[in-house]
């Protein structure tokens, strides 16, 4: 049984008040009077073992019970703050959750602060608009990252950022299709694939959903599946560069995924969302690969290039070409969930996102992410300099760091304990995550250098 | 041939759904429209968006957050899911008054759109539902899309597996709650779109001593309360006994202008419990953790402003020049001899056109007077023979539109 999570409210004399949880049960004799005289109905039957509380008779959604604890950034969250109230002066830096840090260059929030001035405005004054996105940032979208792709404004579906669009894509495939994700990979596709009724209960042995194909990505495989040990399912999920590794799969890499899609008839789910970061010539889009559209759906945000992790926007590309096995445009089911579920990102947050893709916007977003990516190198050379094996960074804001034999949580936990700076524990991510932590590079320059100062204090 | 096909199937709850949504088909019946007639004036008073500046107090509160953004001591990332802590206290004490509604039991959102989609997310594919009929459509769409429903039946417009509440000038616009079948949940609108009626204190001590004998929830939107005139309640919570069945939702959208900026919240009272005893208030939790990233964190700051005292009073005026417009729609209809509904308590005038099928009244009405309304059955089939008529646009469009319907209607 549950305990409510609150004591009973105070009751009131306004109009409002009620008796809430001391609510009187007719139906039960037992029951206690909430009054000041109260009394004790004795009785000779059996003593009431339920609550007065009242209990809906709403069956639980059982695809809820199947999820293991929160999510997985919450969890850290708490436990950086109760590292806080722990250590008040403990200094805590964080490199756990890939939260941005430096502020946005000022021709973004300038383009943000200016559309809010015009809602003030006869003229500039507007309600909702389109729920797949404002004409104009569609276009800037696909002109600026899928220009020479033959992509256009209309594939392009502007949202309020990557998680709620991986939802919504589940939430349009349904309960009925399997799904495939990367091992470790970003929670937020396993949780969304449970919720919506995809998968089988949690096996805490081997710590998967049953019904998921995980593909494990280690440094044995070069952080890209075998594909030929995995099974076929109706969605790969499949993120590069990758959250949490830092591995950005290479062309060939990604024409074989692209032929085993095709092959199995699968449609891939590519989030580009840390694509900006590559120093290589790994590609930035799933579409640079011949043959995609038939197969794939980029997801994709402005998070990471331009610090909007509050300011919330980010898209997804459904080519026309994409179909179901009967031949329906699953871009057409798309535009009716975004329709239906969804009323457009925030007209303020989408002339944010226009301002960023001006040439100035373009140029000041390059700034921050080359700001970002040299905080990852000051903390690949750390611990490569420390004599741990070291992954990611070169085309990604996260450095995977392995140590080997250990329990990611216990290795977390002693890190926040003897340093005070947080991770995120790579067993998280997934079981193939074990043994490695997850160094996020967002932060101040002071910061990272403090933190990386500390590492080499406790590893040294 | 377009191409290869994967060989994923359709989920079948898509092809359930029946054509567009309503509104981007209304949508789309204007752009074709003003095609047709390129140099007619077209007044827009069927979509309900808003059409009146954002008051100043409340925009610069976003623009100067959206500046603070650029500095080192004023970025912010990643907001909690639930909302910004001062925007939560700022709904419950500023909206909730003495209603006992902790700022912890308050999710701030992108909107009620997304809220209703993500509640049914939340409930799963194994409830049942029931709606009023006419209703506001998302309530069915999403259910339809999650696979609580059945087929779409063309004979009766319904879908199998929901219970349709018929609401009617005959019943007082409110369900019979007699001979309304059990489910698990129960969507309430009110004040209601499309029909603009506010239900009485009376109707809703009914609804929640049903919900509670039944064991089911209510989700009651309660979109529209800035709208009430008299002493119809304006939240859920006013009930006694609704904190243990009730789920409310809301937004700014008609309260503050913004549906184009993005901001709502849903209530889940700490007490409502799912039949094992687990809090619905933590599954609602996790889904906000996991299906979702929070409102802009620009939105929430003008959510703030419009709950300052000076905020409040300006949406607030924003708010009666709607209504405003509203009563000057409702009279001219009543003038013409027409029934007319709602418009008191809602910015929705609902007019009856006997014997007419209201796509006909709606096309003849676009294709003679040049302005959008809403058919009625687009909300249900408890909706035919009516028109909605939105009470959003400027005075003079509202005075315009009231000129052609009774030149054309009289």
């Amino acid at each position: 049984m549950y305990s409510l999570m609150s004591s009973s409210p105070s009751i009131s004399s306004s109009s409002s008040s009620f008796l809430g949880q001391t609510h009187f049960d007719s139906r039960n004799p037992n029951a206690r009077l909430p009054t000041k005289d109260s009394w004790i109905c004795k009785c000779v039957a059996t003593p009431p073992t339920e609550t007065t509380a009242h209990t809906t008779k709403v069956s639980r959604n059982a695809n809820m019970a199947k999820l293991q604890a929160g999510y997985l950034f919450p969890e850290i969250a708490r436990r950086r703050s109760a590292h806080m109230l722990k250590y008040p002066d403990g200094q805590v830096i964080s490199l756990g959750i890939g939260d941005t840090t430096e502020p946005i260059p000022e021709v973004i929030t300038f383009g943000m602060a200016k559309k809010a001035h015009a809602l003030s405005t006869l003229e500039g004054y507007s309600g909702y608009g389109a729920e797949q996105g404002e004409k104009q940032l569609r276009a800037a979208i696909a002109s600026t990252y899928y220009g020479d792709l033959s992509l256009e404004e209309s594939d392009i579906f502007v949202s309020d950022g990557a998680k709620s669009d991986i939802s919504r894509l589940q939430v349009m495939f349904g309960s009925n299709v399997t799904m495939a994700v990367q091992d470790p990979s970003y929670p937020a596709y396993v949780d969304s694939s449970v919720i919506l009724g995809q998968t089988g209960q949690f096996q805490k042995d081997v710590e998967k959903y049953r019904k998921i194909e995980y593909m494990k990505c280690n440094p044995e495989n070069g952080f890209f599946p075998d594909l030929s040990t995995v099974s076929r399912t109706d969605i790969i999920f499949f993120c590069s560069p990758n959250n949490p590794t830092g591995n950005a799969a290479t062309r060939e890499q990604l024409t074989r995924l692209v032929q085993f899609a095709k092959d199995n008839g699968s449609i891939l789910v590519y989030d580009s969302a840390y694509a900006m970061y590559i120093s290589d010539d790994s590609p930035r889009s799933i579409f640079e690969i011949p043959g995609a559209k038939e197969v794939a759906i980029e997801v994709s945000s402005f998070s990471k290039y331009a610090g909007f992790t509050g300011v919330r926007l980010g898209w997804t590309v459904v080519p026309k070409e994409l179909l179901y096995s009967d031949g329906f445009p699953v871009a057409k089911d798309f535009n009716r969930i975004v329709c239906t579920t969804f009323n457009g990102a925030s007209n303020i947050s989408q002339a944010g996102g226009l301002a960023c893709l001006s040439p100035e916007g373009l140029e000041a977003m390059h700034k921050v992410v080359g700001f970002y990516q040299e905080n990852t190198n000051i903390i690949m050379e750390t611990f490569t300099s420390l004599g741990f094996s070291v992954y990611g960074g070169k085309n990604a804001p996260y450095v995977w760091v392995h140590f080997p034999g250990q329990s990611s949580w216990d290795v977390f936990s002693e890190i926040l304990e003897k340093t005070h700076v947080v991770t995120t524990p790579g067993s998280g991510f997934g079981p193939a995550g074990d043994g490695f932590i997850r160094v996020s590079a967002f932060g101040h320059r002071g910061n990272v250098l403090e933190a990386c100062k500390r590492f080499k204090q406790l590893y040294k | 041939m377009a191409g290869v096909c994967t060989r994923v199937t359709r989920n079948l709850n898509m092809e359930k759904l029946r054509n567009g949504y309503l509104f981007p088909e209304i949508a789309m019946r204007e752009l074709e429209h003003m095609k047709k007639y390129p140099t007619a004036k077209v007044i827009s008073l069927g979509i309900g968006d808003t059409t009146e500046p954002i008051p100043d107090v409340v925009t610069s509160s976003m623009a100067n957050h959206a500046r603070r953004l650029s500095t080192v001591e004023g970025y912010r990332g990643y907001g909690a899911e639930q909302g910004n802590k001062a925007l939560r206290k700022a709904i419950a004490e500023t909206l909730y008054g003495d209603l006992p509604i902790k700022d912890t039991e308050i999710f701030v959102s992108d909107g009620s759109q997304c809220d209703i989609s993500r509640l049914q997310l939340l409930l799963g594919s194994n409830v049942t539902i029931a709606v009023q009929d006419p209703t506001f459509p998302a309530y069915i769409d999403s259910s339809v899309i999650i696979g609580q429903t059945g087929d779409f039946q063309d004979e009766t417009g319904k879908y199998q597996n929901i219970e349709y509440m018929p609401c009617r000038p005959q019943n007082n616009f409110f369900p019979d709650l007699t001979t309304t079948a059990t489910t698990d949940v129960i969507f309430i609108c009110s004040p209601n779109n499309p029909t603009g009626h506010a239900a009485s204190r009376k109707q809703l001590e009914q609804l929640v001593e049903f919900a509670r004998a039944n064991g089911s929830i209510i989700i009651f939107d309660s979109a529209y309360a800035a709208y009430v005139t008299d002493d119809s309640p304006r939240s859920i919570f006013e009930i006694p006994g609704a904190r243990e069945v009730a789920i409310e939702i809301s937004s700014f959208s008609k309260f503050a202008g913004f549906t184009g900026v993005r901001l709502g919240w849903t209530v889940v009272p700490d007490e409502l419990l799912f039949s094992n005893g687990f809090p619905v208030i933590k599954d609602f939790n996790r889904i906000v953790c996991t299906c979702f990233n929070g409102a802009s964190s620009v939105a929430q700051a003008g959510g703030l402003a419009c709950l300052s005292s000076d905020g409040l009073m300006a949406v607030q005026s924003v708010v009666d020049y709607y209504k405003e417009n509203a009563k000057i729609l409702g009279d001219t209809f009543t003038s013409l001899g027409l029934d007319v509904y709602g418009g008191i308590n809602a910015p929705y005038a609902w007019v009856h056109f006997p014997g007419m099928k209201s796509w006909d009244v709606f096309t003849e009405l676009l294709e003679k007077t040049h302005i959008i309304t809403v058919p009625g059955c687009g909300f249900g089939p408890g909706g035919e023979e009516h028109i909605r008529v939105s009470a959003f646009g400027h005075r003079e469009c509202i005075l315009e539109a009231s000129r052609r319907l009774k030149s054309l209607l009289s």
